[in-house]
């Protein structure tokens, strides 16, 4: 017979097939309890409309066919996870997780851990009650030592199963959270007390002051084959020893609610304004052909930038043009590649195996890459690689010393742009000089004394490749 | 307005211009430029970003957020997509939509960072447990990595099933021009069914469970008959194929290659032409059919014949017709060459 309608909960429950007004929990469960004192708290403070409770798979898994408030299944282990992503894109509702000792302590604990960590918006209420509940009495990361499970049929060994894990204590640790504190639901007295616990994690939620946690100490008589009574007197004169009833943390006063993000900028004007070239689309011209260009040395010489450029320049002359570059480790061990292609066209392949133009700035590269060039290429190579292979027949070699002029002029970093001067001045891109310009001097817009220096080192190159 | 950009940055632009709310994501090689534009942009425009603690986290993070009725993206590479599909499982079953772009690397395992596309099967056959689907796109330039960001959270949404953008390394890192879209994609509203805080959502319920088995076939049932209301979406491209005699048949950046290779073909006097999916789920399976009647078919991929044999599926289920489809392809990080592709398909005739 029902005396008194729980508040916040649903008056029948359908959501499981059957027109109800009992829960699934067995007899002596502490669920039961606990999903009370959460909807009763709800329905006190006036929140069935904001809360979102993000549920667990375990026992618990079905507190939703009761919770009359949003609710959202996760898997199992990561409701922490899901109330992370539900709390970051909803700033104004209440948001709470529920999960079991299984579910937050052994599959889910790394994304528990991490949430508490981050100090997610959040209540998270975790069930301890020693053991699996819903597969049938495994033992838990909670089961105390000695206690026989289904998995741990002679008694949890420390020895070969590990100690009980007290997560509380592991959180307190954490910066982040705002409230933790272990309660028990298996008798009245502790009843009222877990009432006013879950009931300030869920004010600190109302009020946006960030992570509250609440461990729950649960009878289980169906797992641990005893009595709702002998249960409920395990979890006050066994577990408790184990897991000591305590407020570790509560931050709540003095946390402050989290802060909105003022309005932001219109999308158009914020890509607007990033300051790269805006130019109109590429044109399609079956004159123009294409050309392939690969830009080869060491990290750290600008090879990836140089040839960066040059596909920007093609760009400003709405030419098709794609930049590749040599990336992970192969980047980091300290060789530099990267293949640009400029077309009359939409360009097929962005990746150049056989270059027409094979601008080169280390030993090793030039030996790997200078065999690759096509007839009627040409290859610029920096006057300090010794070249022990010719280029093929047909293929023209220039050589620059760029590293040595750059060097002698003050700006061995900039050996790159000497190198562009000798690919501007052969005209082996096929691309302006002033383009090339426009797009070096737009890449040092935020240092002019950097783009004068550059243009200066650019016109003594050229200088350089008409003495030769 | 252009910009010259990576693919990876392009894929963020799309997301922005698809109206994400939020991007949550673990770094990973040749995926993390993804990550890095977005914890620039997704801030600065009033929208959230979020590094998470794993793979696992980002995707029951996009649960999360797709649950309360926003539109989440998150972005990986193999390894990271492994740890996914229990996440897109859930969002499968729970009719969630939300973008998972993967920049294929090659493996199995650790592999290493270089383009491959054997994360095929996975992504277009589910990836994950039980019978669902996921919608796959398959860029091939930098454009496509901003507009079919855009497709996937449309069709996603439309769907209300996961959308992946299934796209490779190479992709990932090269840049070229973007024509970025002009304005925001109008917003699809999914109070119906998501669990927002608020009155009007607070009857409702997000959920995988279907504890009952009649029930949960029902559920399958549905899940089927979406699946197959795909199809119209189905999309692909042909180049030079109207004469061919040869088709190379390829998405994604082996596309790219194979347009280079039926031109220089054609330069030697093979005609050849390219049958290009855009969409692998939903597949162009009867435009495939139809493309391929008289001709020889050649596969061009990075990855063991797992698209080839896909292409013989559909071959057979659609066009219910055994055709002999070649392949050249390399697995492990090596792109293959034009002339590779050449060789190969002078050999059909």
């Amino acid at each position: 017979m029902i005396t008194k309608q729980t508040l916040g909960m649903y008056k029948v429950f359908t959501r499981g097939g059957d027109a109800t007004r009992a829960t699934h929990y067995c007899a002596g469960c502490g669920h039961g309890i606990i999903n009370k004192l959460i909807s009763e708290a709800l329905a006190e403070m006036g929140l069935q409309d904001k809360a979102i409770m993000v549920g667990p798979v375990g026992c618990g898994v079905f507190g939703y066919y009761y919770w009359d408030c949003g609710n959202i299944s996760a898997a199992h282990g990561r409701a922490h996870a899901v109330a992370t992503g539900v709390n970051r894109v909803l700033h104004d509702s209440v948001v709470l997780s529920y999960q079991g000792d299984g579910d937050l302590g052994a599959i889910g604990f790394n994304n528990a851990f991490q949430a508490a960590s981050r100090g997610e918006h959040f209540a998270a209420f975790f069930v301890n009650n020693a053991t699996y509940g819903m597969t049938g009495g495994q033992m838990a990361p909670t089961t105390l030592l000695g206690m026989e499970t289904l998995t741990s049929p002679l008694g949890r060994s420390a020895q070969h199963d590990g100690y009980p894990l007290h997560v509380c204590e592991v959180f307190n640790q954490l910066a982040g959270p705002v409230y933790i504190e272990r309660v028990s639901v298996a008798d009245s007295t502790r009843i009222l007390k877990a009432k006013k616990a879950i009931r300030k994690a869920i004010e600190i939620q109302r009020d946006k002051k960030g992570y509250a946690f609440v461990e729950i100490i649960a009878p289980c008589p169906t797992n641990m084959a005893i009595d709702a009574i002998k249960s409920a007197e395990f979890c006050m004169t066994v577990m408790e020893k184990e897991f000591p009833l305590h407020c570790f943390r509560d931050k709540s006063a003095e946390a402050l609610p989290r802060e909105e993000a003022p309005t932001p900028p219109d999308i158009n004007t914020f890509f607007a304004a990033d300051q790269t070239l805006d130019v109109p689309a590429a044109l399609t011209d079956d004159s123009f052909g294409e050309v392939r260009l690969k830009f080869s040395g060491f990290g750290g010489q600008g090879i990836l930038s140089l040839g960066h450029l040059v596909a920007d320049a093609a760009r400003l002359e709405r030419r098709f043009t794609s930049w590749f570059p040599t990336y992970g480790p192969e980047q980091r061990g300290g060789a530099a590649a990267c293949s640009v292609v400029i077309s009359g066209k939409p360009i097929g392949s962005p990746s150049v195996d056989t270059p027409d133009v094979l601008v080169c700035m280390n030993q090793p590269s030039y030996e790997k890459f200078v065999g690759s060039v096509v007839p009627g290429g040409t290859v610029i190579v920096d006057a300090t690689v010794t070249r022990t292979i010719e280029p093929p027949a047909g293929v023209k070699l220039v050589v620059m010393p760029a590293i040595d002029l750059s060097t002698q002029l003050g700006m061995p970093k900039a050996a790159n742009t000497l190198m562009l001067a000798a690919l501007s001045k052969y005209g082996v891109s096929r691309l302006k000089r002033e383009s090339l310009l426009t797009i070096m001097a737009n890449n040092f817009r935020k240092k002019p004394a950097f783009a004068e220096k550059n243009l200066a080192l650019f016109e003594a190159g050229e200088k350089s490749v008409a003495n030769t | 307005m252009t910009k010259f950009i990576k693919g990876n940055e392009a894929v963020v632009i799309g997301a922005l211009y698809a109206g994400a709310d939020v991007y949550f994501g673990y770094p990973i090689t040749p995926a993390s430029e993804i990550a890095h534009a977005a914890a620039d942009w997704f801030p600065a425009l009033g929208r959230e970003f979020l590094q998470a603690e794993c793979e696992t986290a980002s995707i029951n993070m996009m649960f999360g957020a797709a649950a309360a009725g926003k539109l989440a993206i998150t972005a990986t590479s193999g390894p990271g997509m492994s740890l996914m599909q229990e996440g897109l499982s859930y969002m499968a079953g729970a009719e969630l939509p939300g973008v998972i772009v993967n920049i294929m690397r090659a493996g199995p395992g650790l592999g290493n960072v270089y383009p491959e596309q054997a994360d095929y099967n996975q992504a277009v056959k589910g990836g994950g447990h039980g019978n669902y689907q996921c919608v796959v796109l398959a860029p091939a330039s930098i454009q496509e990595m901003c507009d079919f960001t855009q497709r996937a959270f449309a069709l996603s949404c439309k769907y209300r099933t996961p959308a992946i953008v299934l796209s490779d390394g190479l992709l990932g890192q090269m840049m070229e021009n973007l024509i970025l879209p002009q304005s925001i994609m109008p917003r699809p509203d999914l109070q119906a069914w998501a669990v927002a805080g608020t009155a009007e959502t607070r009857k409702n319920l997000v959920s995988s469970i279907f504890l009952n088995a009649p029930e949960q076939e029902l559920h399958n049932q549905r899940l089927q008959a979406k699946y197959d209301s795909m199809r119209p979406d189905a999309a692909h491209e042909t180049y030079l194929c109207e004469d061919a005699e040869v088709v190379l048949v390829c998405y994604g950046i082996s596309s790219r290659i194979a347009r280079t290779a039926a031109e220089t073909l054609r330069s030697e006097g093979v005609k050849a032409g390219v049958f290009r999916p855009i969409t692998l789920n939903p597949f162009p399976a009867e435009a495939l059919c139809k493309t391929l009647v008289g001709r020889k078919a050649l596969a061009v991929e990075l990855s063991c014949g797992q698209f080839r044999d896909d292409l013989l599926m559909h071959l057979a289920k659609e066009g219910k017709r055994y055709q002999e489809v070649a392949l050249v392809n390399h697995m492990g990080g090596i792109v293959m060459s034009v002339e590779e592709i050449v060789a190969a398909a002078k050999k059909l005739r």
